[in-house]
């Protein structure tokens, strides 16, 4: 689409269920973007990025999307005092890209570097550097936030509209647009991890393990095979990080030590049948991905194969077919690693098939109201939509708001309204200061409406 | 708003006292809290059909609906829309009567082919406005397998299904890439009140049967389904059976 324009669009997350339609605007002039949200009609605006969410919180059914993806300038990098100022349209990958040629470092890296800098911040995201580095939020010195009254202002976490900078870091584009952001990165040497693999023959090692000084790597995270039942059920790698300094490449690397490797094999053609995400294809999967990696020490690695291997494959949630797939993420405290295990059993007793099981423990949450990390264990697993998954989620979701946990906003696609009011205590105090700049519901998604959020 | 595993917040029942429309209703009320709007004539059956779906759990109002006045079908939708999105339509109205007096009594004919036909495309029309508006939902039209190959047997009523099955597929074809899916089902024999006392046909199902398939198909967004699965295959290979062959077989 050509920037400027306005089209009819249908609209779905990255997992590809629940689609809707709105009118799509894209453009580069702040000023036109001003003038949507002042003129917006009884259905409102949102703003998307890169479409990343797994449900339909960038969708606005009959209403208006402001497709960011156009206000994609990078406009000050600040080497000394390791900032970059950017707009809210730019993506990870770009910044990345940008910014290493400086041995600057973005702090917080989700699974994929596909989303923009305003979905992380209304998304709130995190990556394997929780522990260490907090959520996404943690690292915005200011960002401008176009309200529903079509002013911009300047927000930052500690001065007078404090209150609004923490609802917009985690609240789904609800507060209004953000255009552009300062934000605080590291500084590193090279391009490169030094890796720890573990290979580890159940669910309980797996966890043990990780939980076995996770302070001394930046990045820590683990995967685990849903798939296999018996004894062995939950064997897993438990991959941790720390940037590789100069000393730690050999010789042919050091040449270039801050070189990005970002190769995109393949774009998945959208050609697959329901159903190619089954029993047998999931063993196949869960042995060759469990077998790849023997357990060693201080591996250099790349950014892609550390952090990104699914960026290998553009769109690759086609894989997953026309029905789509869903992926439940959830946190719960550390007391209640209990739930882990229970989770991981009632995907295999119910014989639903998750390929990509993400374990990690957090960090710490920040002071945003809506903001989804919090000290705990943190579980992904993704499931393709099939008869049963309804009331699957539906058990799951008992299980992890019973033990004080709740679900992460940008992956949910089927909750129900109590459960995130369950899950997110603060609710109340993030809808006050969001009535307080958007008093008409000018920002509304399909997600607000849903699980009326707002 | 629709979920990703189809669980609707609302839904609309167009015939508020179809058998099969209610069970769908029901069913998605037993997943989840759902508002429910039954257009229908009034009656002491429609009165019953709310009571049960308020038992169920469900938030029930109703909205007078006459088929065969055209003219109001928009102000009949727009009541229904009043309250908030249509997430579920389900077109569940329709006529059957004895086959031999239709296609001889000719007031029965024209009533037989304006509530199945002609208020299915008129409340059609209104309604893919009213989505197209909302930017989403998913629409349930029931046909029936009589009009896959119209036999025979009961030839005004499979003329009229005919007819709404075509359009209702079109209509999805036409609001495909507006967010909207209109599913097709066919059932075959089910036993309901319209077909009570008539000799059940192989391969019949229940109401209830037939709303499981539905619901599943809605979440999966399929275009068309057949009650049950395998009637699929059997109508297939009927269709390509010759004239002079077809009309001395026993169906």
């Amino acid at each position: 689409m050509k920037p400027g324009h306005d089209e009819l669009a249908r609209l779905t997350g990255w997992g590809r269920t629940a689609p809707s339609a709105a009118h799509v605007v894209r453009t580069t002039d702040v000023e036109a973007i001003a003038g949507v949200v002042r003129e917006a009609g009884e259905r409102g605006v949102i703003a998307r990025g890169l479409g990343r969410s797994y449900g339909d919180p960038a969708q606005n059914a009959g209403g208006v999307v402001v497709d960011m993806t156009a206000l994609d300038r990078i406009h000050r990098v600040d080497a000394d005092a390791a900032t970059v100022e950017v707009d809210a349209g730019v993506s990870l990958d770009t910044l990345m890209r940008a910014l290493l040629p400086f041995g600057l470092w973005l702090p917080v890296l989700p699974g994929t570097r596909q989303v923009t800098v305003g979905g992380a911040i209304g998304s709130d995201i995190h990556g394997k550097a929780h522990h260490v580095e907090g959520s996404f939020g943690n690292h915005v010195r200011s960002m401008d936030l176009l309200t529903a009254d079509g002013t911009v202002r300047t927000l930052t976490p500690d001065g007078p509209d404090a209150a609004l900078f923490w609802a917009t870091t985690g609240g789904m584009g609800l507060t209004g647009i953000v255009l552009r952001a300062t934000l605080h990165v590291n500084r590193v040497e090279t391009a490169y991890f030094l890796v720890d693999t573990d290979q580890v023959g159940d669910l309980g090692q797996l966890m043990a393990r990780q939980t076995e000084n996770d302070e001394s790597y930046v990045e820590s995270v683990s995967w685990f095979d849903a798939v296999t039942t018996g004894p062995h059920l939950g064997r897993g790698l438990v991959t941790r990080a720390n940037h590789a300094t100069l000393a730690d490449l050999p010789a042919k690397l050091r040449r270039h030590p801050l070189r990005f490797e970002a190769p995109q094999l393949l774009t998945v053609p959208d050609v697959f049948p329901p159903g190619m995400v089954n029993r047998l294809s999931g063993k196949v999967f869960s042995e060759l991905w469990y077998r790849k990696s023997p357990t060693r020490r201080n591996q250099v690695q790349n950014i892609t194969q550390f952090l990104h291997p699914l960026d290998m494959f553009g769109e690759w949630n086609r894989g997953y077919g026309p029905h789509g797939f869903l992926q439940y993420q959830f946190v719960v405290p550390f007391e209640a690693a209990h739930v882990i295990r229970r989770t991981v059993e009632l995907i295999t007793e119910t014989g639903h098939v998750s390929f990509l099981n993400v374990l990690k423990r957090f960090g710490d949450g920040n002071p945003a109201p809506l903001s989804f990390p919090m000290r705990g264990w943190t579980l992904c697993v993704d499931l393709p939509v099939r008869p049963g998954l309804h009331e699957l989620c539906e058990e799951l979701d008992g299980l992890v708001l019973d033990a004080g946990g709740r679900h992460y906003l940008a992956k949910e696609s089927r909750a129900t309204p109590a459960a995130i009011e369950r899950g997110y205590p603060r609710l109340d105090e993030w809808r006050k200061v969001r009535a307080s700049v958007d008093p008409h519901g000018v920002f509304a998604s399909d997600m607000s409406r849903r699980l009326s959020l707002t | 708003m629709i979920d990703a595993v189809g669980n609707p917040q609302s839904l609309l029942l167009l015939g508020g006292t179809s058998e099969i429309g209610l069970a769908i209703a029901a069913q998605y009320a037993r997943r989840r809290p759902l508002r429910v709007v039954l257009a229908a004539r009034p009656s002491p059956r429609l009165d019953a059909a709310a009571t049960a779906l308020r038992d169920a759990g469900a938030t029930v109002s109703t909205v007078d609906f006459e088929a065969t006045d055209f003219a109001g079908h928009p102000a009949v939708l727009d009541k229904a829309f009043a309250d908030g999105d249509i997430d579920v339509t389900v077109v569940a109205f329709g006529l059957l009567g004895d086959a031999e007096q239709a296609w001889q009594d000719h007031a029965r004919a024209v009533e037989l082919a304006q509530v199945n036909y002609t208020a299915a495309v008129s409340v059609g029309v209104a309604l893919a406005e009213r989505l197209r508006r909302q930017g989403h939902g998913r629409v349930v039209a029931l046909s029936s397998v009589a009009g896959e190959r119209v036999r025979r047997s009961n030839f005004v009523y499979g003329s009229t299904k005919a007819g709404m099955d075509g359009f209702y597929l079109g209509l999805g074809e036409a609001l495909r890439g507006e967010g909207i899916t209109v599913t097709v089902v066919r059932p075959g024999f089910v036993h309901t009140r319209m077909t009570a006392g008539m000799k059940a046909a192989p391969l019949s199902v229940k109401p209830d049967d037939v709303a499981t398939q539905v619901v599943a198909a809605v979440a999966r967004r399929s275009e068309l389904v057949w009650a049950p699965a395998p009637l699929r295959v059997l109508m297939s290979v009927l269709r390509h059976i010759p004239r002079a062959i077809f009309r001395r077989l026993p169906i």
